[in-house]
């Protein structure tokens, strides 16, 4: 028996998560991951209008609010067959993308980078040699000698005040820690410059959402913005030049920083890319419909098996049956009732049993969701897999692009089978991101397009039958697969379930006993320090996992002997 | 000037919710200038950078753990501020404080902060707050004027007046 680590934030914000793992011999033997998912929120909604469902659900978590939103009128529209006015899907389609380019980009930089960069090391860093190497990798204009040196100047004066604020409790000095005084210094800038880029993709969520954080437009049947090129108080053309500026913005970032910051950090970190893979079965769900149907899409989804892109199984439509009934979820290690075995979630029952931390019993408030009986892996790098599996030019551009770059700094050929780990995917969620840059873009020409051909039409209106009807709606949202699940009953809803990205990813063992994609990639992950597990956090980390959290790192008794903040 | 009100909370948590219960309250009950800029900003963090970037003060109301009785209310101000962060007495400070520290770092942190925060009764599942913190809201609403007024605003009240 090894030593036992487990890693059980605090907060109740989206539910937490723990981390249990036995470390042997300096790595990872056994790992649990064990959840607090907000799943109340389905009882919440029962006996509910339809029409309300979206304003309800995008208060389950802070993170996700449009996303759950825009699942939540999908899973309706679904359930009474709508066609949705294109206007509005474009709409939809640029609002779901500038939020994910914003969740990405502050995911890397802000939430997952400091798993990489040692701030206190940036402060040794030669601005000079910084810009040097900076000009080398990208033409970016914030990569000059005066930009470094007013940042580090700026990090200087913070620590020197003896507080590092948002920089607190990293792990600062750790063996595992890489990358050169230099790079330091380029990525704590770039951290720096993506909190002023990320603002542009926030506002493009707030004026077409009508107000942000929360979005206020959505509804059953499209969305509430009238069109009208001639009103100041609706969506006018100037408000689209704005929303075209930004876009530009975020474009140059994400293509000429975030891109090669990613390379950089792949290849000073090369050694991460044979640790953390895990489960191979990638699912995604196609998104951004282009018709009124749901039945054409920019970004392509489907099921690739095992890593093989030759697998690929595409998912085509929002009726498309393979997703509809391969999706089912397990309790057997969860804290709920069960017996009845996997369970489709039209079916699925949520009934509390809680029965403490049991290793080979129940130990999770996640439920455990399978593909045709598999765990599946959710996120960027399903995304990622499944569109360069479909030939989708603009992923493979950038996918290429990202292992080119990343083979040059290492100086040796990055294979695409790199990807299959911790720091594949932050790669994948790069790369992603790129793609998504260039959907914002074209989503807004075809939006321009329509109002220009004399098209106003936003909403159609909801008729709800007598009796039941059921709908699935889903979305391929930052973190992965997001599905809602409705049964309606004349309007009113009877059963609601949701199954999100981080119930895929952070599912405890299934039916079958087999482990979910957190704790099957914890697996052989070396641990230099268990009482500083940056390697655990920088694998589950790069699942981007559902939560702001502190941890507390206890011991075998259950003693807190380190407490830190992992974001 | 720029003053922020942000109400902060899950309203998916009965008490939690209070802080988007009470900015709710504010708006339907009150005229308020134009430089006076109200936020729900439920359980978000990041997202309101933007906003919350280069204002003159923020009013924050949340659900605090404050060790007090039930449904008190607690007004903290200067020095207690950071500490309320720092204790973790508040369930969403760490997306909030992130953001409060972001701006510290990038120089546009707000002139002020004063939190007001109710110690909540019941966090179980439901969207209605518990009756002993709803009937606390009319003198939640008349801190959050005062304070208001303190700072110069011109606050107007819509209540029909009390016969």
């Amino acid at each position: 028996m090894g030593k036992r680590i487990t890693i059980d934030p605090i907060t109740r914000i989206e539910g937490h998560l723990r981390i249990d793992c036995e470390v042997n011999n300096g790595k990872v033997s056994k790992a649990w991951a064990s959840g607090q998912m907000w799943r109340g929120v389905e009882q919440i909604l029962v006996g509910h209008d339809a029409r309300d469902a979206w304003a309800i659900t995008q208060r389950i978590c802070g993170v996700c609010t449009t996303v759950h939103a825009i699942t939540s009128v999908r899973a309706v529209e679904n359930a009474l067959q709508m066609e949705i006015p294109l206007n509005a899907q474009y709409i939809r389609n640029l609002i779901i993308t500038a939020h994910a380019i914003h969740d990405h980009i502050v995911h890397f930089y802000h939430l997952s980078a400091l798993d990489w960069v040692d701030v206190t090391s940036a402060l040794k860093g030669d601005p000079g040699k910084t810009a040097a190497l900076a000009g080398s990798l990208s033409s970016w204009s914030g990569n000059s000698k005066q930009e470094f040196t007013k940042v580090k100047e700026r990090l200087s004066g913070f620590v020197g005040t003896g507080q590092l604020g948002i920089f607190t409790n990293g792990y600062w000095g750790h063996p595992a820690m890489k990358l050169s005084p230099e790079v330091n210094l380029l990525a704590v800038t770039h951290y720096l410059q993506a909190l002023e880029i990320q603002r542009y993709a926030s506002k493009i969520v707030s004026i077409l959402g009508s107000k942000s954080p929360h979005i206020q437009n959505m509804a059953v049947g499209g969305v509430s913005n009238p069109i009208a090129t001639d009103s100041q108080s609706v969506l006018t053309i100037e408000r689209l030049m704005a929303i075209k500026e930004w876009i530009d913005k975020l474009s140059d970032f994400v293509k000429n920083v975030y891109l090669v910051d990613i390379a950089a950090v792949g290849a000073f970190y090369a050694d991460w890319t044979a640790i953390g893979a895990g489960v191979k079965d990638y699912l995604c769900v196609p998104d951004l419909p282009l018709d009124t149907k749901g039945t054409k899409f920019a970004l392509p989804g489907g099921y690739v098996k095992g890593g093989d892109l030759a697998s690929i199984k595409p998912i085509k439509s929002f009726n498309d049956a393979y997703f509809r009934d391969g999706v089912q979820e397990s309790v057997k290690h969860s804290w709920y009732k069960g017996g009845k075995g996997a369970l489709h979630p039209y079916k699925g029952e949520t009934i509390p049993n809680y029965t403490d931390f049991q290793d080979d019993g129940k130990y999770s408030w996640v439920k455990s969701p399978t593909f045709y009986g598999n765990p599946a892996q959710v996120g960027p790098l399903s995304r990622v897999l499944a569109m360069a599996a479909q030939g989708h030019a603009p992923t493979l551009k950038y996918l290429t692009g990202v292992l080119d770059t990343a083979g040059s700094i290492a100086k040796t050929k990055i294979p695409l089978a790199a990807v299959h780990s911790t720091i594949g995917r932050h790669a994948a969620r790069a790369v992603s991101c790129a793609v998504q840059v260039d959907e914002l873009a074209n989503q807004w020409n075809l939006l321009v397009e329509n109002i220009g051909k004399g098209d106003t039409a936003t909403f159609n209106k909801p008729v709800f039958p007598k009796g039941e009807v059921s709908g699935v709606g889903f979305h391929e949202a930052p973190r992965g697969v997001l599905s809602h699940w409705v049964v309606l009953d004349n309007g009113k809803i009877k059963n609601y379930q949701a199954v999100v990205p981080t119930t895929w990813n952070a599912a405890p063992r299934n039916e079958g006993d087999v482990p979910g994609p957190y704790e099957a990639s914890l697996l052989n992950t070396p641990v230099a320090d268990p009482e500083r597990p940056l390697e655990v956090l920088r694998t589950v980390h790069s699942f981007d996992p559902c939560l702001a959290c502190a941890v507390h790192v206890l011991d075998a008794e259950g003693k807190p002997v380190v407490q830190v903040k992992a974001l | 000037m720029r003053i922020v009100v942000l109400g902060v909370g899950n309203t998916l948590l009965s008490d939690e919710g209070i802080g988007v219960r009470a900015i709710e309250k504010l708006q339907l009950d009150y005229d308020l200038p134009q430089e006076v800029v109200i936020i729900d900003g439920g359980t978000t963090g990041m997202e309101m950078l933007d906003d919350l970037s280069k204002c003159d003060h923020i009013i924050i109301i949340d659900a605090v753990r404050s060790g007090k009785d039930p449904a008190s209310i607690v007004r903290l101000t200067g020095d207690q501020v950071p500490v309320f962060f720092k204790t973790k007495l508040s369930p969403h400070q760490i997306g909030l404080s992130d953001v409060l520290a972001t701006l510290a770092f990038i120089g546009e942190q707000p002139g002020g902060v004063t939190v007001i925060g109710v110690e909540p009764v019941s966090l179980e599942t439901g969207m209605s707050l518990s009756p002993q913190v709803e009937a606390r809201l009319p003198e939640l609403m008349d801190l959050v004027v005062t304070e208001l007024r303190e700072l110069g605003v011109v606050v107007k009240n819509n209540l029909p007046k009390a016969a």
